[in-house]
């Protein structure tokens, strides 16, 4: 028994200095039971967020106004649909199956970027969710480029590639619509008002709050705290809002250095609320992703019977 | 409560990004036989024209050498530093070798 422990106290010594000397953690390592499981729900609602976020621009594509920008929907939304592979083949690494994530999903316990309830209710939204959502992604992503655990780390370097055209489709969305009519601009502006807040939201509670940050920050599977990288967005994003005539919505933005800004305070209760389930769409999210799945079953079973005869 | 375990089997992928150049590790998919890996295998590590030639593997048949085995695994080549060129003098006087 004590010989057993002695080993355990071993392996995470070993595994503590591959942190500390930046060595990445890969599939076969042993990792500590915590380390494991924080990656596990981590990189798989990671992987969900992807996957569910392809609805609420898949709601435009059929109305997007010219085909130039249904081309490229359809791109960006495929792309999402890649995300969401890259991330559930890296957790799956960690020794869950596919099918048990999207179950966990399906029950409701795994969960997804709460920013995906809100709805997308005109074309200006779609520009709004490129520009901002896509945005503070990329700003989580690119400090997720360093985390600790090698398939993570990977995943997150390939997304990024392919993340700024994301961001970039969706700002010029907004510039053009601010470049036209009074109605479109007014459009453009209400598409800002309603997503500024939930994309701030989209980076978790202030660093005091935060419940997941403890070892997360040990072991560099986190690398930057939630408020540094909030300020890192609001810090690149509020430029670019001003220079195409958008105003922030945020009475009390403050400028506090050269590109430094502070916002306002962050409505709290709407965020847990939206995790807890109480968003405007989270009820039709995960429904349309059930439905989704059944509707498939019979593909997987086709599949399956096939590689079972072919064997 | 559908099989958990429904999706096929897994393959590694393996893409060359330029005539000449090695072979790199992208990621994993899931397929059900062999040409349905390389197709999964192109939509989703090649959208953007990285690949010239691709690689699909059960990742079954992987044998694989993990970092916890790797010291004693890689001790042979430890102690032959004259594998190496600098390990060699050369009298002054020589230009290029």
């Amino acid at each position: 028994m004590i010989e057993v422990e002695l080993n355990q106290e071993e392996l995470l010594k070993e595994f503590e200095d591959k942190i500390a000397n930046e060595v990445k953690i890969e599939p076969r390592d042993w990792m500590p039971d915590e380390y494991r499981n924080h990656l596990i729900r981590q990189i798989s609602q990671h992987a969900h967020s992807e996957v569910i976020g392809m609805q609420p621009e898949g709601n435009w594509i059929s109305r997007a106004p010219s085909l130039r920008s249904k081309k490229i929907l359809l791109a960006k939304i495929q792309d999402e649909g890649g995300h969401g592979l890259y991330l559930y083949g890296a957790a799956e690494t960690l020794g869950v199956s596919r099918d048990q994530f999207i179950n966990w999903l399906h029950e409701g316990k795994a969960k997804y970027a709460s920013v995906f309830n809100y709805p997308s209710l005109n074309w200006a939204d779609v520009g709004a969710i490129g520009w901002l959502v896509d945005g503070a992604a990329i700003t989580n992503q690119v400090s997720l480029q360093r985390t600790s655990y090698g398939p993570y780390a990977r995943a997150m370097v390939r997304i990024c590639k392919e993340e700024s055209f994301h961001q970039r489709q969706g700002y010029e969305i907004m510039w053009k619509m601010m470049e036209g009519t009074e109605d479109q601009k007014r459009m453009a502006q209400d598409a800002l008002n309603r997503w500024w807040w939930p994309a701030l939201m989209m980076f978790g509670p202030h660093d005091s709050e935060s419940p997941n940050t403890g070892n997360a920050v040990k072991w560099k599977i986190k690398r930057e705290s939630n408020d540094r990288l909030r300020e890192k967005f609001i810090n690149k994003t509020i430029p670019q809002a001003e220079l195409i005539g958008l105003k922030i919505p945020d009475p009390n933005l403050k400028q506090i250095g050269e590109e430094q800004y502070a916002h306002g305070d962050i409505d709290w209760k709407e965020f847990w609320d939206v995790i807890n389930g109480n968003g405007p769409c989270n009820q039709q999210r995960l429904e349309h992703h059930i439905q989704a799945h059944q509707d498939g079953a019979w593909v997987r079973e086709c599949a399956n019977a096939y590689h079972t005869k072919s064997k | 409560m559908e099989n958990t375990e429904n999706q096929g089997p897994l393959w590694e992928v393996f893409v060359q990004s330029k005539a000449g150049q090695a072979f790199k590790h992208a990621g994993s998919v899931h397929a059900y036989d062999k040409e349905m890996a390389v197709e999964n295998a192109r939509d989703i590590y090649t959208r953007r024209n990285e690949g010239n030639a691709l690689w699909v593997v059960p990742s079954s048949e992987i044998v694989a050498v993990g970092a916890s085995e790797a010291s004693s695994f890689f001790e042979p080549s430890d102690n032959k530093v004259y594998r190496h060129p600098t390990f060699y003098n050369l009298p002054d006087g020589v230009k290029q070798m």
